[in-house]
Formats: structure tokens, C-alpha cells, sequence
């Protein structure tokens, strides 16, 4: 069992719930200390996932196969394979106290007695709530956010080698949720603990994630590190999933494929754009681009574009957001982009756009991502 | 140990079906055997002819069911319809305003419901015996009216289908109050002020907010109340006489004095029929409230 | 809903409480009333209790009462909670129509159970008894119990006994220690409603009890027939008692649980 195989493997896994799949041919690995995030909306079936990897479900009769360390889990009941898990709302056991909590699965690992408080202690410890105040609550005295710290303890005190965590900050306000954010990651690290993450925030992910798998529609639509599935999204999904984006249709060009000069994708008003050589795509055929709002940029018609790429259209709305500022830019066809300005700190002038100006949107045709077909 | 045991739980746990039907086969065979049954063989009998000396003999037949067209039981559908109607209707007078005091009365409520489910702990017997104290001729009614002076002689309160009214109105009023309670105090208090922002306030408030919402446990309540009103046996037996007698009433004599089973069994299949079918219209007024 | 009742709501509600409790409460002051025949209010006494101690056979048919509801509130219990357990577990064929099929003995008028059952044990010829009574008695409490535990069941958060798995327990294990301590209160709810079901049976008892197996509501039953006597106020008085302290023992018990 060396270092560089997967601690979690997912082969080719379908899991059905009547005859519609929740999961569906999903194939992927977890590195040894990784944080993997499984995202995606509700429904989409990363709780599935993450369930058939805690052993709650098993893939359906042929479905493939769920392997912890190498080995096939498939008909292994949770007990049997070595993980912990983080539940959505905690699953505190309401009649125990919080340490009792804790030492629920020492108990069940017949731990030695003399061993367990001492456990219990640095277990409460390390997700920072004191011993001493704490240990005897029962999980109503308890905040939301202590709630999580002894979900997390009860799961870390048993030292597995995946955590498994399921959606743990969703009932926290946004405040808490940053912290234990931090918290999560700090804790991936210093244990060098494999932690699988399903969330449906896409921050979230960004935030805390070596890799995420971004779920749709019971399959991956892509899986990457978090600059890869924001810079280069797939899909039209993920690009929309992940952080906004603006979208844009038209159809590819001729040209040598595969050469890496950029192509003209022509529009349907006869406008043309320059984007990224896309050997997948053949030239003729319909393609859509994703151009993140950051990567755009606005000048007066008149004036030289910042890019080689322009579109002009007419200001509809300018959104003043504190970091930066979103202008909403109408453009000849009708459909609306979003522009992000970086707020450069002149706080006292006046907004620059105002509503109802022509203006011309540009951008540098490496800014654009040529999407897949889904 | 650990490991034979979780050998042993695999299949179950494994395939759910099996947990779940060794779990339930003991229950359900008790059930079966002690419930079902007893009525397949009441089913039975009630197409058989009828015994000499009670029982009853082979042969099929449908007379029995025919009977129902004589007058004399006839009669007797048409009461235990109507006492069990006017029974649900006098326990929604009287209990609706019950369950709209106790879901607006604050600190006393947790007081006055238990005041309202006192009586479910109390036997049914000893409330109905009760009763007779009450109503009979040298009973706490008769004699207070005529202290009064009301009265010059006690009034025949007992043994009249007006007792068994009052009787089973006494009986089950808590049935029909909880489950209007219930729906109460799962309003809204915001309803109440939108609807009074939006102008409704008093008696319009009442008609077009709280009680559209009440419906469902004025349904239920009924039910609740309809139902063993019409299987009622006890309450017509002790408080009634020879006129106010009912389908349970009937259903006794059949297979007592009168030893005529077949006829007693019919009688029965006609009581849990009409039991049904209050049951498959309260069902499809529900389904349709939950389809609006 | 803060503002006061309207003065004529506020007097009906006070009339139906008036007539939900005066008969017990008359019932009951009676068993202390001198008086024999009339129901005027002839003094002090508490000649009837006394009475009570030299009537064999009520003290027989309250020793019945008891053993024939503990007995059929056990089996009922937990043959019920089964049922809820496998009913909540999971969906299979025909569990909706099992499910709804507990509503049906509720439903069924008692006297069709009793005669039904009746006609049952004449027909395979078994004797009438206790034996016969406590087999009713669980039948007609069982899916009360079921009900009450199936409901409690699905209220209940799944995923504390898949935290007790990931925890290393086994199924069974996760049932003791998780499943069963939540669950108890609505255990407790089935079988106190069953327990008092089956003090207070009346009409199914009367069929399937035979001579030998008087409980106390059929010999109350007799003695009303024969006639209005003050001995019937003290025991009727008495059961009112019994399941009164019954149902604030188990209130208590569950208060101080939840606390």
C-alpha cells in the first residue's frame, strides 16, 4: 500500500433508486490526504455517492465497484471499513452527553477503558472546545457551531483514514461557516487525514478543495483542482455552476485543427470572435464559449478595445458590489452580459458607466473556453 | 462472539425485505389468526343457513342480507344512521368552540387539554354508568327538578334514544375537540395578522382564514367521532330501551336471545359496511384537500 | 390568537367542561353519600368502600383486570413495536397496504370483533377463559401500539443509527443504544394507551370471557344490570383512580426522561 495509491476509488459505479439512477457510471480516485470535494445542486447525486461510500447504500447488482485501500468494499457494512463521517445536520446522540458522544465508538472499538477519557479530552481539544465546559453538555445545551466541533471529534477521535463529511456547514451562518472553514482544511493538513467533502457551495469548494468533482445529473461533469474547473470549465453546467459566466454561441470556423493558432467562431450576426484552437470540435459545427465577467472589459466605443474580441451594446445596469462592480451590458442581439470591474479603490468618484451609455465589450480570445457539448 | 453475530445479522441487513418480514411475520400472524380470521369465518356465516338450536347449518344463501328490507331492521339502520349522525354533529357544536378556546387560551392551554383527555383515561363503562346516575328516575337530574319545583313527577330521562344521544355525545366529545385543537394551533399567527392588514378582522377573519384551515381536523373529528358512534353497543344497551336500539344492539341479540347467527353475522358485515364507507368518503374528501 | 374570548363563547366553553366532568365528578361524591336508593345527599360515609372489602369477587376481577391488561400490554408491545420497526424500516411489497391494514381492527366496531371471535373459539372449540381474553386483548391492542411506535419511528432522524454504524456498532448494537433509548417514549405512550385499552374493555371481554373469567368492567357491567347500587359508585370511583395515577405515573416518568 504505497503513498501514491488511491485511498478511495470509485470503478465505473451506478447506483438506482427504483429505475431512475442517483448515480450513474461514476468513476473517480482519492489521493491519500487529499480534500475531494464532491459538488454539485441537490439531486444531483453526491450524497449518493458519498453514502455508497460510507457503506449506507451499495452500488446496484453489477454497478461497478467501491474500493477503500485497494480492496473491493462493495459488501462491507459501514462498521467493517475504517472511515468517519460528519453529518448534515450532526447526528448527535441526543440522550448522551457530549463526551459519551465521543466515546461512543471507542466503546464500540472495545478500546481499553482507561484509555478512552484521555482520548475523549484530546479529541474535544483538537476541535478547540474545552474539555472542562463542555464534556458533560448534552448536544441541546449546545450551539450549532459547538454541535459541529463534537460531530467532528466524534468522528476524529476514532483516527480513520477518510473522513467522510457531508455538507457539515450548511446550517451555520456565514460567519462560522468562514471560520470552520479554515478550521476543516487546518485539521485536513496537520492530520494528513483524507478528508471526502460533499457540499453544494460552490465557494465552499473552491475554498477548501486539492480537487473537486463537480456532480450532474448522477455523473461528473468534470474533475479538477479548483483553478482548473474555474479557469477551464467543461461544460456550459459547470461554467454556469461554478461562478457566472457569460455565454456565448456561434459556429467554429475554418482553420488548421490542433495547431494551436486561435479560431473564429462566427456569430449568428455575422460578427466573428476569436477563441483557443479546440481540436475536439470540428470546424462548421455549433460551439458555445464561456467568458468569465472578470475577464471582460468595457471601453467607450470610440476608444481602442482592451481586446481583440468586441461586442458593443448599451449599459443596462451597474451593480456596485464593494470589491468590484458589475456592469449588465445589453448587447445588438439582445442578450445581456455581465462585466466585473475591479473596484481600484477611487471610492469617492463618481461611477464611471452609467446607465444607458453605448459602450464596447472586450476581451483577449486566450480569456475564452470552448465548451463541450453536454 | 461479535463476529457470528454480524454473521448471522448479514442477510438480514443485506436484504431488507427479509429483516423486515422477520420482524413483522409474528405480529401480523397474531393478527391474522385472531382478527382476519375470526371475521373470514364471520363472512362466512352470514351466507349459511340457520342452525336449529343456533350455529348454523351448510347451504348458502343471501336471506339473510334480504332481511334488511323488513321494516322492523330497516328501522333500525335508519336509526343507528341518524344517532350516529346527530351524535357528530352535536360533538362539532360543542366541540369546535372547546378546541378554539383551548388553542387561544395562553398559559392555561397545557391545563384545559388535559382537562379534554382526562376522560379518554377514564372507562367508558364507568362514564355511561355515570350517566344512569344522572338520568335516572330518582337520579341527580330528576331529583334537582324537583326540588326546584319544576316538576311534579320525575321525567322519563333514561331508556330514550336521547340518551343514547347524550350518552355518546358525552362519550366522545374529546374526539372530535383534540384533532380540531390540533389544526388550530398549527395556524399561523401570521395569517392572522395578514389577514387582518389586508382588512378581515372579527367574524370575516374567522370565516375566511381560521376555518378553511380547521377543516381538516373538523374532518378528521368527525370521523373520529362518526365511526365508533355507529358500532356503538354499550351506550345503547345501558341507556337505551326497545326503541333507541342500534346495528350493535342487534348484532348481540342475534347471537343471544334471538340464535340466529347467519343473521347476526350479516347484520355485522352491514354494520362494517357502513363503517367503510364513511371511511372511503372521509378518504376522498382528504385527498381532494390535499389536492387543492 | 392573544385576544380575549367573546363573554358567550367563553360560557358554552365553560358548559361543555361542566358536562365533559360533572357525571364522574357526581359519580364519584355519591360514593361517599349516605343515601342508598335516592340521590339526595344524606351524609358522610365511606360504608361502600368498606362494603367493597367483603365482595370476593371484586377484588377476584380486579386481580384479573390487572393480570389479563399486563399480560396483553406486554405481548402487544412488543409484538407491535416490531411491526413499527419493519414498517419504518423500509418500503417493500406490500407494506402500504400492511400499514394500512393496522387501521383496520381500529376501525372495526368492537362488537364484530367480540362476536367475531367468539364464533372462532366455538368453532375450533376452544375453551372460553383468560387464556381467550388475553389472545383478544393483545389482537385489539396491537396495532395501537404499532400506530403510536410507527409514529414516534418516523419522527425519529435516521442518521443517528448510521452514525452509530460508522461509529463500529452493528445493526443490533445501534438499535440498543441509540434506537431504543429514543424510542422509548413512544414505547411507553403504546403501552400505556394499550394498558388502559385493556383495563377498560368492556364488549369484546363480554364475549370471549366465558364464566370463569370475570374482569372487572364485565362484573361492573352485571352489577348495572341488576340494578343501581352505591358499592358500583366505590369501585367505578376506584378504577377512576387506578387509571388516573397509571397516566400520571407515566407522564412523570416521561417528563423526568426528557428533562
Amino acid at each position: 500500500m504505497s503513498d501514491a495509491a488511491p485511498v478511495v476509488e470509485f470503478r465505473r459505479v451506478t447506483k438506482s433508486f427504483g429505475s431512475t439512477p442517483a448515480v450513474n457510471g461514476v468513476s473517480f480516485s482519492v489521493r491519500r490526504g487529499e480534500f475531494f470535494s464532491l459538488l454539485g445542486p441537490s439531486g444531483c447525486g453526491k450524497t449518493t455517492t458519498l453514502r455508497l461510500l460510507a457503506g449506507f447504500e451499495a452500488p446496484d447488482p453489477g454497478g461497478g465497484e467501491v474500493c477503500i485501500d485497494g480492496e473491493v468494499v462493495n459488501d462491507r457494512r459501514p462498521y467493517e471499513r475504517r472511515i468517519g463521517m460528519v453529518f448534515q445536520n450532526y447526528a448527535l446522540f441526543p440522550h448522551l452527553s457530549v463526551e459519551r458522544n465521543v466515546a461512543f465508538g471507542l466503546e464500540e472499538h472495545r478500546v481499553p477503558k482507561g484509555e478512552v477519557p484521555g482520548r475523549v479530552a484530546r479529541a474535544l481539544e483538537l476541535v478547540r472546545l474545552a474539555p472542562a465546559t463542555f464534556a458533560r453538555r448534552r448536544p441541546h445545551q449546545l450551539s450549532g457551531g459547538q454541535r459541529q466541533r463534537v460531530a467532528l471529534a466524534r468522528a476524529l477521535v476514532l483516527e480513520p483514514s477518510i473522513l467522510l463529511l457531508d455538507e457539515p456547514l450548511g446550517a451555520l451562518d456565514l460567519q462560522l461557516r468562514k471560520e470552520m472553514q479554515l478550521e476543516l482544511k487546518a485539521l485536513n493538513r496537520q492530520l494528513g487525514m483524507t478528508f471526502v467533502y460533499v457540499t453544494h457551495d460552490q465557494e465552499e469548494a473552491l475554498a477548501m478543495s486539492d480537487r473537486i468533482a463537480v456532480m450532474s445529473a448522477a455523473r461528473i461533469a468534470q474533475l479538477g483542482t479548483p483553478a482548473e474547473v474555474y479557469e477551464n470549465p467543461r461544460t456550459e453546467f459547470v461554467a454556469g455552476f461554478i461562478g457566472v459566466a457569460n455565454i456565448f454561441g456561434g459556429r467554429l470556423g475554418e482553420g488548421s485543427s490542433g495547431g494551436g493558432a486561435p479560431r473564429s467562431v462566427r456569430r449568428d450576426d455575422g460578427r466573428t470572435l476569436l477563441v483557443p484552437d479546440a481540436p475536439s470540435v470540428p470546424a462548421g459545427a455549433p460551439v458555445r464559449i464561456a467568458v468569465r465577467p472578470e475577464w471582460l472589459d468595457l471601453a467607450p466605443p470610440e476608444a481602442p478595445p482592451p481586446g481583440e474580441n468586441t461586442l458593443p451594446g448599451v449599459v443596462e445596469e451597474v451593480v456596485y458590489l464593494g470589491e468590484t462592480m458589475h456592469v449588465v451590458v445589453t448587447l445588438d442581439d439582445g442578450h445581456s452580459v455581465r462585466v466585473a470591474l475591479r473596484n481600484e479603490g477611487q471610492l469617492g468618484n463618481p461611477l464611471r458607466w452609467r446607465r444607458g451609455e453605448l459602450v464596447l465589450v472586450a476581451w483577449r480570445p486566450e480569456d475564452c473556453q470552448v465548451l463541450e457539448p453536454e | 462472539m461479535t463476529g457470528l453475530r454480524r454473521r448471522l445479522l448479514g442477510p438480514l441487513v443485506r436484504r431488507p425485505a427479509a429483516g423486515s418480514w422477520a420482524l413483522l411475520t409474528p405480529g401480523l400472524l397474531w393478527l391474522l389468526l385472531f382478527f382476519a380470521v375470526p371475521l373470514a369465518v364471520l363472512l362466512g356465516y352470514s351466507v349459511m343457513q340457520r342452525g336449529t338450536y343456533g350455529g348454523v347449518a351448510p347451504g348458502f344463501t343471501l336471506e339473510h342480507y334480504r332481511r334488511f328490507s323488513d321494516p322492523i331492521y330497516l328501522s333500525i339502520v335508519w336509526r343507528t344512521l341518524w344517532i350516529a349522525l346527530a351524535t357528530t354533529v352535536l360533538c362539532l357544536l360543542l366541540g369546535y368552540p372547546v378546541a378554539y378556546a383551548i388553542a387561544r387560551a395562553g398559559r392555561w392551554r397545557a391545563a384545559l387539554l388535559f382537562l379534554v383527555i382526562l376522560p379518554f383515561w377514564t372507562s367508558f363503562l364507568v362514564r355511561t354508568y355515570a350517566m344512569i346516575v344522572l338520568l335516572r328516575g330518582s337520579g341527580v337530574v330528576n331529583t334537582l327538578l324537583a326540588a326546584l319545583g319544576l316538576t311534579a313527577t320525575p321525567l322519563e330521562l333514561l331508556y330514550t334514544p336521547g340518551a343514547v344521544l347524550a350518552g355518546l355525545v358525552y362519550g366522545y366529545l374529546p374526539f372530535m375537540i383534540l384533532p380540531i385543537y390540533a389544526s388550530l394551533e398549527r395556524i399561523d399567527l401570521d395569517l392572522l395578522d395578514a389577514a387582518e392588514a389586508l382588512g378581515a378582522r372579527g367574524p370575516a377573519r374567522f370565516r375566511r382564514v381560521i376555518l378553511p384551515l380547521s377543516l381538516p381536523g373538523v374532518a378528521a373529528g368527525s370521523l373520529l367521532v362518526f365511526i365508533p358512534a355507529l358500532g356503538a353497543f354499550l351506550t345503547p344497551d345501558l341507556l337505551g330501551g326497545a326503541k333507541s336500539m342500534m346495528l350493535g344492539n342487534l348484532v348481540q341479540n342475534q347471537f343471544g336471545p334471538a340464535r340466529n347467527w347467519p343473521f347476526g353475522s350479516a347484520v355485522s358485515f352491514a354494520l362494517m359496511g357502513v363503517v367503510f364507507v364513511a371511511l372511503l368518503v372521509w378518504l376522498r374528501v382528504r385527498d381532494a384537500e390535499e389536492r387543492a | 390568537m392573544r385576544r380575549p374570548l367573546p363573554r358567550a363563547l367563553a360560557w358554552i366553553v365553560a358548559g361543555v367542561f361542566l358536562l365533559l366532568h360533572l357525571p364522574v365528578v357526581v359519580l364519584v361524591a355519591y360514593s361517599f353519600n349516605a343515601a342508598r336508593y335516592s340521590a339526595a345527599w344524606s351524609g358522610f360515609t365511606l360504608h361502600w368502600y368498606a362494603a367493597l372489602l367483603e365482595r370476593p369477587d371484586i377484588l377476584r376481577a380486579l386481580r384479573l383486570s390487572l393480570v389479563v391488561a399486563s399480560t396483553s400490554t406486554l405481548l402487544a408491545t412488543v409484538l407491535g413495536t416490531l411491526v413499527a420497526m419493519a414498517l419504518a424500516r423500509a418500503r417493500f411489497r406490500g407494506s402500504r397496504l400492511i400499514e394500512g391494514g393496522l387501521y383496520l381492527p381500529i376501525v372495526t366496531p368492537e362488537i364484530v370483533a367480540g362476536i367475531s371471535l367468539l364464533i372462532l373459539f366455538a368453532a375450533v372449540q376452544v375453551p372460553l377463559g383468560v387464556g381467550t381474553v388475553i389472545v383478544a386483548h393483545t389482537a385489539f391492542c396491537l396495532p395501537f401500539v404499532a400506530v403510536v411506535v410507527l409514529a414516534r419511528l418516523r419522527g425519529m432522524d435516521r442518521t443517528l443509527e448510521e452514525a452509530a454504524l460508522v461509529l463500529g456498532a452493528d445493526e443490533l448494537t445501534a438499535f440498543r443504544r441509540v434506537t431504543l433509548p429514543q424510542l422509548a417514549p413512544g414505547i411507553l405512550a403504546g403501552a400505556l394507551l394499550a394498558f388502559t385499552l385493556s383495563l377498560d374493555d368492556f364488549v369484546i371481554t363480554f364475549f370471549v370471557a366465558g364464566p370463569g373469567a370475570t374482569t372487572l368492567p364485565v362484573l361492573v357491567y352485571s352489577m348495572v344490570r341488576r340494578g343501581v347500587e352505591p358499592t358500583i359508585n366505590a369501585v367505578s370511583t376506584l378504577l377512576v383512580v387506578l387509571t388516573t395515577l397509571a397516566v400520571g405515573v407515566a407522564a412523570r416518568v416521561d417528563g423526568a426522561r426528557r428533562a
